[in-house]
């Protein structure tokens, strides 16, 4: 098997690592941060982040150079950094071991985006199951605000950098960064109409930025090692460095591994994942979080970056690879991921909101065997009529379960309805009004 | 009044953000550490501590699913059924959890002692089947597991197999 070099996780992999203030500060921590604070200009960060090739770990892959560059330089007033830490997407759990055992990685990633972007206040989104990473951070931030990494005139620069934890309370949609934003300003978790984007109305209406936590992790190491290092790094030019995959599902040895990108889901899978965990060979796998559409063996020679898997017609996402074994029921697999869905709609768009129940409904009848043929069109009719048709990107994710089990294993869903039909033969006499 | 005791948690939370509403989920949160369940007073207290109408606070709370509308259990027992987890057996938990508690879904059991919730993917999906019980995460369940978990919880309020930092795999000495 392939050693490949680590970058997020290297310290954490150090047996004993507790990651405490002193020990990062050892392995080189903060040295980023000081180098910058000895008089980078913003715009050269920027630019080095952009020549990186760094793209948002969190879903979208937006390149997050371009992100930070939008932010009006010359605006009056304050600026926000949010940190992404609701890492709801099923499948995918590589933010909580980033914050619960490095946390001071990602303390740093956020005080040299803060003097990037001018920032004064940073806040730290956390899904609030995670109590445990909350704690840590709030712990760690403590840790640096002493070491004079953060608070007033952080190292001597006379700029004030304050990082705050916030909980958010059990709801997936706030991952979404303007409903993340509506829930950091205390209202209900419904995502905004963009234009305008968060670089310029973001929380409290302030120019904002919203990173993910693994984006931000990455940084300090960009900086302090260069932007060519970085974007030699994976699959250049447009996936560069490397990507925590988080491994779920029947396989051998789940987990989080950080591969460079690029990898192919045959490796991820048989060789660093260990193969299935059972005798039953591969039937299916979501490559990218539950928003991503299910592939087949066929695509197991698929590299792992965002072009790859966009023309394989899934997406990178988050990073979340759920594996799946023979004998695995995929009208069953989609009803689970689809009742997920139909629970987590925030409510604001009725195609969403009605089309998840509908949807819902749907396929319980299928699986229950009292489906009928029907049933299949009008599937794909609700999934049309909700694709593209609301106001953020979970009405595409909500689909794509349905949608890509319906065209690998369509037969499935033909044989649970002929069943249906066998067992409840369709009457043939309609009932006419006169009759009734 | 839950708040009156706690002035200076208050007042630093509020020092956190230039635009008071956003201390609303945490000012939630107190009540409900404060309670068991955010109550009714607790969410005109906090309408009040924000400048907020009640109903303000209401449709907030009513938003979240981590909120408690109604006192529940000494222990809060959630159970993620999401497909991940189902993948690896949580619905076998699920089941030897109804089954052991006499409770399903939603229920607290007549001493009061366990609430269970089913609930939607928690993040831990590598390491199921997996539950929360109040704010620990305990991973890779077994039927015998969840049953020493409970009996721990029972003798001595809390149980050593909890989750810490989380990691996964663990690291190997090389």
């Amino acid at each position: 098997m392939a050693k490949y070099e680590k970058i997020l996780l290297k310290n954490m992999e150090q047996p004993g690592y507790t990651g405490s203030l002193k020990e990062y500060e050892q392995t080189g921590g903060y040295q980023a941060f000081r180098k910058v604070c000895e008089g980078m200009a913003p715009s050269d960060i920027i630019e080095t982040v952009k020549l990186s090739g760094l793209r948002g770990r969190g879903g979208a892959g937006f390149p997050t150079g371009v992100k930070w560059s939008f932010i009006p330089k010359d605006h009056p007033g304050p600026k926000y950094l949010c940190c992404n830490a609701d890492e709801s997407e099923p499948g995918t759990f590589k933010d909580r071991q980033l914050m619960e055992r490095d946390p001071h990685q990602v303390l740093e990633g956020m005080a040299i985006t803060c003097y990037t972007i001018g920032a004064e206040t940073a806040y730290i989104y956390i899904r609030g199951e995670f109590w445990l990473g909350a704690k840590v951070l709030d712990q760690a931030i403590a840790e640096a605000k002493k070491a004079g990494y953060l608070g007033s005139n952080v190292l001597g620069t006379g700029k004030t950098i304050n990082i705050f934890v916030h909980r958010g309370a059990g709801a997936y949609i706030c991952g979404e960064e303007t409903a993340l934003l509506e829930s950091l300003e205390g209202k209900r978790g419904k995502p905004r109409f963009k234009p305008p984007f968060p670089a310029t109305h973001g929380l409290y209406q302030k120019p904002t930025v919203v990173n993910n936590v693994e984006t931000l992790a990455n940084i300090p190491h960009i900086l302090n090692k260069g932007a060519a290092w970085f974007a030699a790094i994976g699959a250049p030019p447009k996936g560069t460095g490397t990507r925590i995959f988080c491994l779920s599902g029947h396989i051998k040895r789940p987990g989080n591994y950080e591969v460079p990108m690029g990898v192919t889901f045959r490796e991820m899978i048989y060789e660093i994942g260990g193969g299935m965990r059972s005798d039953k060979p591969l039937k299916a796998f979501i490559p990218g979080g539950a928003s991503a559409p299910f592939l087949t063996p066929e695509h197991l020679d698929v590299k792992m970056d965002f072009e790859s898997l966009a023309m394989a017609g899934s997406m990178l996402g988050s990073g979340g690879i759920t594996v799946m074994e023979e004998g695995t029921s995929m009208v069953w697999a989609a009803l689970r991921l689809m009742e997920f869905f139909y629970h987590e709609s925030c409510g604001k768009c009725t195609p969403c909101r009605e089309g998840s129940s509908w949807l819902v409904q749907t396929l319980q009848r299928i699986s229950r065997r009292e489906g009928r043929m029907s049933d299949l069109d009008l599937l794909l009719d609700l999934c049309k009529s909700i694709e593209g048709r609301t106001v953020c990107a979970f009405g595409e994710a909500e689909v794509s379960p349905i949608v890509s089990t319906m065209r690998h294993w369509r037969s499935e869903y033909e044989e649970l309805i002929r069943e249906a039909e066998a067992a409840h033969p369709v009457k043939q006499e309609i009932p006419v009004l006169s009759q009734i | 009044m839950i708040f009156d005791k706690l002035k200076d948690e208050v007042n630093e939370l509020l020092s956190r953000y230039p635009v008071k509403r956003s201390a609303l989920l945490p000012l939630l949160y107190i009540a409900q550490r404060e309670e068991g369940y955010v109550s009714e007073p607790a969410m005109k207290e906090i309408a009040k501590l924000l400048s907020l109408t009640p109903s303000q606070v209401y449709e907030t709370v009513t938003f979240y699913s981590m909120y408690n509308l109604k006192p529940i259990g000494k222990f809060h027992v959630q159970v993620c059924r999401s497909l991940m987890c189902a993948l690896v057996g949580s619905d076998n938990i699920v089941e030897w959890i109804q089954k052991n508690l006499n409770i399903s879904s939603g229920q607290t059991t007549a001493d009061r002692t366990f609430t269970l919730s089913v609930v939607e993917c928690l993040g831990s999906c590598g390491t199921g089947p997996m539950m929360q019980v109040n704010d620990d995460y305990y991973e890779r369940l077994t039927e015998e597991k969840v049953g020493q978990i409970f009996d721990d919880l029972k003798q001595k309020g809390s149980s050593s197999l909890k989750s810490g930092p989380f990691m996964f795999p663990q690291p190997t000495k090389s």
